[in-house]
């Protein structure tokens, strides 16, 4: 979901003050649309992180002009021709694809961290809602791979809600898959840095993002297992607030570090900076 | 045998008719004997043309019986013994997910699975199955344990899930099934799986990644419930049998996806109706594949299980 309510229904007046301000879905503050995009979708008011594109991502953690995007032709297949009481599998595709001009929910490749030789992974939600389909499992594979091959440090930031049910048990398998990849990183002693940011739940909490050498957090990002309401429903009381917060999870001792967006890429570079073979 | 769906009454009718006859037939040899012998023969194509026929959703109702063979009903009929070995070395003892060293006809493993229970009182000391993370983290130290004394894994699964519980999130229920995926694709020894009933998301694959993965005919296996994708993609839980049919959930619809290698044939009727027959197929299934993995050296082992794991999924390229 935008982090702004888009509305194409709306009238002149208010579509021209939706692009000049946004409203912070944490502290309500209207901001300045541009002081936000500036402040790398953080509200400067409250420091509520706000959710990115893919490429806005990596733009904000790799080198300048070094991205090269990788497996960039994978996209969804429909193994199972899923439909649901909204229609065929393929038309959410379709309208995915065209909203966001992505393939997948996760765009793959290499480039340079100050410097040095990564290979990235970056899930983007818009993709339907970065569901872990077998396209995105395939890419989260081959980027590992990749790192395999080359010898780079592999680092892959989650945003997902969990694994595409509209693919059955083969979206499942990707947990297995994926984890596969980076087990393989893990026996090569290859660095696999694990970011988790809002959301990071269900299926993709329960394999590849949480199995990082370390793992990194955004602050707020929804983190957990499984759903709120499911919990509450089975144990019959309510959570506490900050119940799967990225705070609470570090809590619990599963998150390493909460880094702000701004330190992000100086954190990464610092842990890498320790790897030392 | 008590009937507990409604698909299974022209049986159950055909069993009582048999029942009355035999009861009226005592000591006759004759005509009521042969009539005996036409109608049970009967009643065994009827169960067979039912079960071969079951839809998705009527298999669900079939791999979550209560009177289906439960993983200590395995142990007692197939497996000579089990010496359970308890706990995670870091918080407790699940009773939802227990192991220990066991021996399947002469073959030495380590065995490892989902346990239910078949009353209430069980099922409620053993969680309905649904384990926690010291469940998923005792079956990683026992997997550890196999591989330093060379010894094979074998995993039952039968689970509507990892237990979604607050205590399950705050012990790092994603963590622990998140490494287990990642180190059972490391692990120097043959890991032969089964799913024996149901067969429900990561808290299945949570002890799933193996070299062969079996599944019996009546067990379902899926990345959520029937149940739980009705009421989030048709906002209704009553739509609970086209979600089981939407998701390919059987055992024929997975072998068919290649998520798993084979499927074991249940007798007709179902599981319920004949553990002993069920496990001693299970017993065969399973020392037949183990015997072939058991000639593989670690390497090429965790090559190959690599490559199967690897070649999952259906996407465009
Ligand atoms: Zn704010």
């Amino acid at each position: 979901m935008a982090w702004f309510k888009k509305r194409d229904d709306r009238d002149g007046k208010k579509k021209s003050q939706d692009d000049i301000w946004v409203k912070c879905q944490s502290c309500s503050a209207h901001v300045f649309k541009q002081d936000f995009i500036n402040n790398q979708s953080v509200c400067p008011k409250c420091n509520w992180h706000g959710k990115l594109t893919a490429y806005e991502r990596i733009g904000l953690t790799l080198d300048s002009g070094t991205f090269v995007e990788m497996f960039e032709n994978i996209r969804p297949a429909d193994p199972l021709q899923f439909v649901d009481g909204k229609g065929p599998y393929t038309e959410k595709v379709e309208a995915a694809r065209a909203k966001t001009k992505l393939n997948e929910s996760i765009v793959t490749g290499a480039g340079k961290l100050n410097g040095l030789d990564v290979a990235v992974g970056v899930m983007d939600f818009r993709f339907l809602g970065g569901s872990l389909g077998s396209g995105t499992g395939e890419k989260i594979l081959q980027a590992a791979n990749y790192a395999y091959d080359k010898n780079i440090p592999y680092i892959l930031f989650s945003a997902s809600g969990g694994a595409r049910m509209h693919e059955g048990i083969l979206s499942l398998m990707q947990m297995a898959k994926t984890c596969a990849g980076v087990a393989r990183l893990d026996a090569k002693k290859i660095p696999f840095i694990s970011i988790l940011t809002d959301p990071t739940t269900g299926g993709v909490s329960a394999s590849y993002a949480m199995v990082g050498d370390v793992n990194l957090a955004e602050p707020g990002a929804l983190i957990g297992f499984a759903g709120r309401r499911v919990i509450e429903q089975t144990i019959k009381q309510k959570l506490p607030d900050n119940f799967q917060t990225a705070e609470f999870v570090r809590e619990h001792g599963f998150i390493d570090k909460i880094v702000h967006r701004r330190d992000m890429k100086k954190i990464l570079h610092t842990i890498l900076s320790y790897y030392n073979r | 045998m008590e009937r507990e769906f409604d698909f299974e009454k022209p049986v159950a009718e055909m069993e009582k008719a048999i029942e009355k006859l035999k009861a009226s037939a005592s000591g006759d040899t004759g005509s009521i004997a042969a009539q005996i012998a036409e109608l049970e023969k009967k009643c065994e194509e009827r169960k067979k043309e039912i079960y071969d026929s079951l839809t998705p959703w009527q298999t669900v109702q079939v791999a979550r019986h209560p009177k289906r063979p439960v993983l200590y009903d395995y142990i007692s009929l197939i497996f000579s013994d089990f010496i359970e070995l308890h706990g995670d070395r870091a918080y407790g003892d699940d009773r939802a997910l227990i192991g220990g060293f066991a021996k399947l006809g002469e073959q030495k493993v380590m065995l490892i699975g989902h346990s239910k229970g078949k009353n209430v009182d069980e099922n409620v000391r053993r969680n309905f199955g649904m384990a926690r993370p010291e469940g998923y983290r005792k079956a990683l130290r026992l997997m550890r344990l196999a591989e330093k004394y060379n010894v094979p894994v074998v995993t039952f699964i039968d689970t509507p899930g990892a237990y979604p519980g607050l205590d399950a999130e705050e012990r790092g229920q994603a963590e622990a099934i998140a490494r287990n995926l990642t180190e059972m694709a490391k692990l120097e020894i043959p890991i032969v799986s089964i799913v024996t009933g149901e067969g429900g998301s990561g808290g299945a694959l949570g002890i799933g990644v193996a070299d062969v993965v079996l599944m019996l005919s009546n067990a379902v296996y899926s990345v959520i419930s029937p149940e739980g994708c009705a009421s989030i993609l048709w906002r209704d839980a009553a739509y609970s049998a086209q979600a089981a049919d939407s998701l390919k959930i059987t055992a024929k619809s997975l072998l068919s996806l290649d998520v798993i290698d084979e499927i074991v044939k249940e007798p007709a009727g179902g599981a319920h109706t004949n553990h002993r027959a069920t496990g001693d197929t299970i017993k065969k299934a399973i020392l037949k594949h183990l015997k072939k993995l058991l000639t593989l050296t670690p390497a090429k082992l965790t090559e190959k299980r690599f490559e199967k794991f690897s070649a999952m999924g259906k996407f465009i390229k």
